[in-house]
């Protein structure tokens, strides 16, 4: 018995690698990307692809704010998807190192990476292709052949946090992360600094779901959070993110007259707050990624390309801010108020939630 | 019945079906949704077998599932589910990857076995926990095991930031002496992540079989399988080999957590699921019938499906949604050969039947 279990597996195996064998034979020639390397390109051969991180390129947040980046250059440029402009999806953190080098593979001109996650994968993709050009978001490599870009996403949040101080009923408000990490360390000092600095008395709920693609997870806290007595959420968590809008979407539509409010990240997650009876997105930070990732293909196609270098944008370069929203007009006029004393270097944001007194 | 003849034919026929069957659904949902099959997996081909690359990141991908798959099967045979496969894999992980960090001044031949050791240590004692308790108060392996893995995901997510690292979210790499891998390996692979791992896992394929089908502990683990109180009577120590299946499997399953440790990604990060590893192991495992070279097939069936997988959406422009439809698909049909061998048996039946009548 046990033989012929051996047996017929052998053939699973042998036959299975036969029929895929036969079914690559059957196609027509291979099209992927062989363009000639040539030093200047016209904008018709030029290509750029991005790697995701976990999560996807419709997460309402931080990968799909640069996937729009990358369409809106390709539409500026009148440029085809898939072979000017790309993106390869990860799934599993494992993905990253094959989805860079078929990137590489594949001869586009510039490769993304999305996410500070990837900063290990792009280090050993990048030193064995010293002649391609990399650019990673929230992180830095010190790479000739990589640009880093990062953002001072507490000067946002701690908008966002003001925003939220200003608006609450409760003097109850709360924030949900992704994985804890260095970048969302900065979403929650700016947003715990944000608040404390409109009113110290205001009670701050902190909890991470430690993931970017948890959904459920995001809805599970969300909903004890509101249970507790918090009026607003401030969500800094890609899509995990989207649990929390449904949770309280839930909330507005069976009790229309208990007010709550969710803040976006990233990108203007307004849609995201429409519910039967109004709009619950109170206002949502955002991160600038889209533009960074336009300008930065802009640069490469025109040959200066700022590799080895690292970009730090916030206010003062328009590249992070906060969204009107539902805000009401004492509200903006706080957080107008605010935004200018960071511009002007009278706040400093604390970039670690331990600095937060 | 069927003679032998008819039932080794029934044993090739079953697979090749059911392969044949998910590639065809496939095709048909790609069809489905617009996109050309055939150039679909055509690419898929092409992401696992076009260059040295690819050839080496799957079977890089392929190593772990291996010594993962095999670790649940030995606990299958001894009749448990050993569902906390992840979190074993993730504790081997850690482990391996702590005591690598922690002593960077050890020579290789001292430190690699040691980390190697660490991580199987880990991995055993994870599951040997859930074993203690099914053989003294014959608490469901399940239950417990599907516990332990969340408390494994937390523990591990602390330990990165707070004890191996200073609040970061990545360890920094191990000393290059622990690693896995190998520049020649990595050279004839042009570049990929292949390591040592790959010669482990073929090794232990030939030791796990020895070591169930010509051992005395092996016969005992498949007696106490097929039927614990009769294996009890029959004198054998049903307690100690309950608990020796579980360590022998969560060893096993640890060893594939170090080679993702020591070998694929050589750091451990802050996870933020169970590792798929995990369940793609036991699907591994189910898949090759618990038999080690049922698994190595499975293992590799999975590398390609899942290392290809990656090249579709580009090479082909389905996307990825569309190729994990079309991946489980497939996975679903070969997981599913019972039923395809039910529906043979029965016409085989109604054949002899037929042909008893004339």
């Amino acid at each position: 018995m046990e033989k012929r279990h051996v047996k017929s597996l052998l053939t699973l195996g042998f036959t299975s690698g036969l029929v895929l064998a036969a079914c690559g034979n059957g196609g027509g020639s291979d099209t992927a990307g062989s363009d000639a390397a040539s030093g200047d390109k016209a904008a018709k051969d030029f290509s750029v692809v991005m790697v995701t991180d976990v999560g996807g390129v419709d997460d309402g947040s931080f990968n799909e704010s640069a996937w729009n980046g990358m369409k809106e250059w390709g539409k500026e440029h009148n440029l085809e998807q898939n072979k000017n402009f790309a993106y390869i999806q990860s799934n599993e953190d494992s993905q990253f190192v094959p989805n860079l080098n078929q990137a590489v593979n594949n001869n586009f001109d510039l490769i993304y990476g999305i996410g500070f996650k990837l900063k290990p994968a792009m280090e050993d993709v990048a030193k064995a292709n010293t002649d391609q050009h990399f650019v990673i978001i929230d992180e830095v490599i010190e790479l000739d052949n990589v640009a880093s870009v990062l953002f001072k996403d507490h000067e946002a949040a701690y908008l966002a946090g003001v925003a939220a101080a200003e608006t609450t009923e409760t003097d109850h408000v709360g924030f949900i992360g992704g994985q804890e990490s260095d970048v969302i360390d900065r979403f929650e000092a700016g947003f715990l600094a944000g608040v404390k600095a409109v009113n110290p008395d205001i009670k701050v709920d902190v909890e991470y779901a430690g993931s970017f693609g948890d959904a459920a997870k995001g809805r599970q806290l969300a909903a004890a959070m509101y249970t507790n007595g918090a009026d607003i959420i401030y969500h800094a968590s890609g899509d995990t993110g989207n649990g929390v809008f449904s949770e309280a979407r839930d909330r507005m539509n069976a009790n229309p007259d208990d007010k709550i409010w969710v803040i976006g990240v990233d990108l203007d997650q307004q849609a995201e707050g429409e519910y039967d009876g109004g709009n619950l997105t109170l206002t949502s930070t955002l991160k600038g990624v889209g533009e960074a990732v336009q300008d930065l293909s802009n640069e490469a196609m025109e040959g200066t390309f700022p590799g080895g270098k690292t970009t730090n944008f916030g206010l003062a370069e328009d590249a992070v801010g906060l969204t009107d929203g539902n805000l009401s007009d004492d509200a903006k006029a706080k957080v107008q108020e605010y935004k200018q004393k960071i511009i002007d270097g009278e706040i400093e944001v604390p970039t670690h939630p331990d600095e937060v007194k | 019945m069927l003679n032998e003849n008819k039932g080794a034919k029934v044993n090739i026929l079953v697979p090749v079906l059911s392969v044949v069957l998910g590639l065809i659904l496939g095709a048909i949902i790609m069809l489905a949704f617009g996109y050309d099959p055939m150039a679909g997996y055509q690419a898929m081909l092409r992401g696992a077998f076009g260059s040295p690359f690819y050839i080496g990141e799957m079977l890089r991908y392929a190593s772990p599932l291996i010594v993962i798959g095999l670790g649940f099967s030995v606990a299958n045979t001894a009749g448990f589910f050993n569902i906390g496969v992840a979190g074993q894999v993730l504790l081997g992980w850690l482990c391996s990857v702590w005591v690598a960090i922690s002593f960077p001044n050890w020579p290789g031949y001292l430190l690699l076995p040691i980390s190697v050791l660490a991580g199987v240590a880990a991995g055993a004692l994870w599951a040997g926990i859930a074993g203690f308790l099914r053989a003294y108060f014959n608490t469901s392996e399940v239950i417990v095991t599907i516990m332990l893995n969340y408390t494994a995901l937390y523990t591990t997510n602390y330990l990165v930031r707070n004890v191996l690292t200073d609040s970061a979210d990545t360890t920094p790499p191990i000393p290059k002496q622990a690693s896995l891998r190998a520049d020649w390996l990595s050279n004839i692979s042009g570049g990929s992540r292949l390591n040592m791992g790959i010669f482990i896992s073929l090794i232990l394929i030939v030791v796990v079989m020895i070591l169930m089908q010509k051992t005395t502990l092996g016969y005992e683990i498949r007696s106490v399988g097929m039927n614990t109180f009769a294996s009890r009577y029959a004198g054998m120590n049903t307690k100690q080999n309950i608990i020796l299946s579980m360590v022998i499997s969560g060893g096993l399953a640890g060893l594939g957590g170090v080679m993702e440790g020591l070998g694929t990604f050589e750091n451990i990060f802050v996870q933020g699921a169970m590792p798929a590893l995990g369940y793609d192991g036991m699907a591994v495992a189910l898949l090759g019938l618990s038999s080690p070279a049922g698994i190595l097939f499975a293992a590799l069936l999975f590398a390609i499906l899942k290392i290809g997988g990656t090249s579709m959406p580009l090479g082909s422009g389905v996307p990825t949604e569309v190729v994990d439809i079309v991946i489980a698909s497939i996975i679903f049909f070969v997981g599913a050969n019972y039923l395809i061998r039910f529906f043979i048996d029965k016409r085989a039946r109604a054949n002899v039947k037929k042909g008893g009548a004339e």
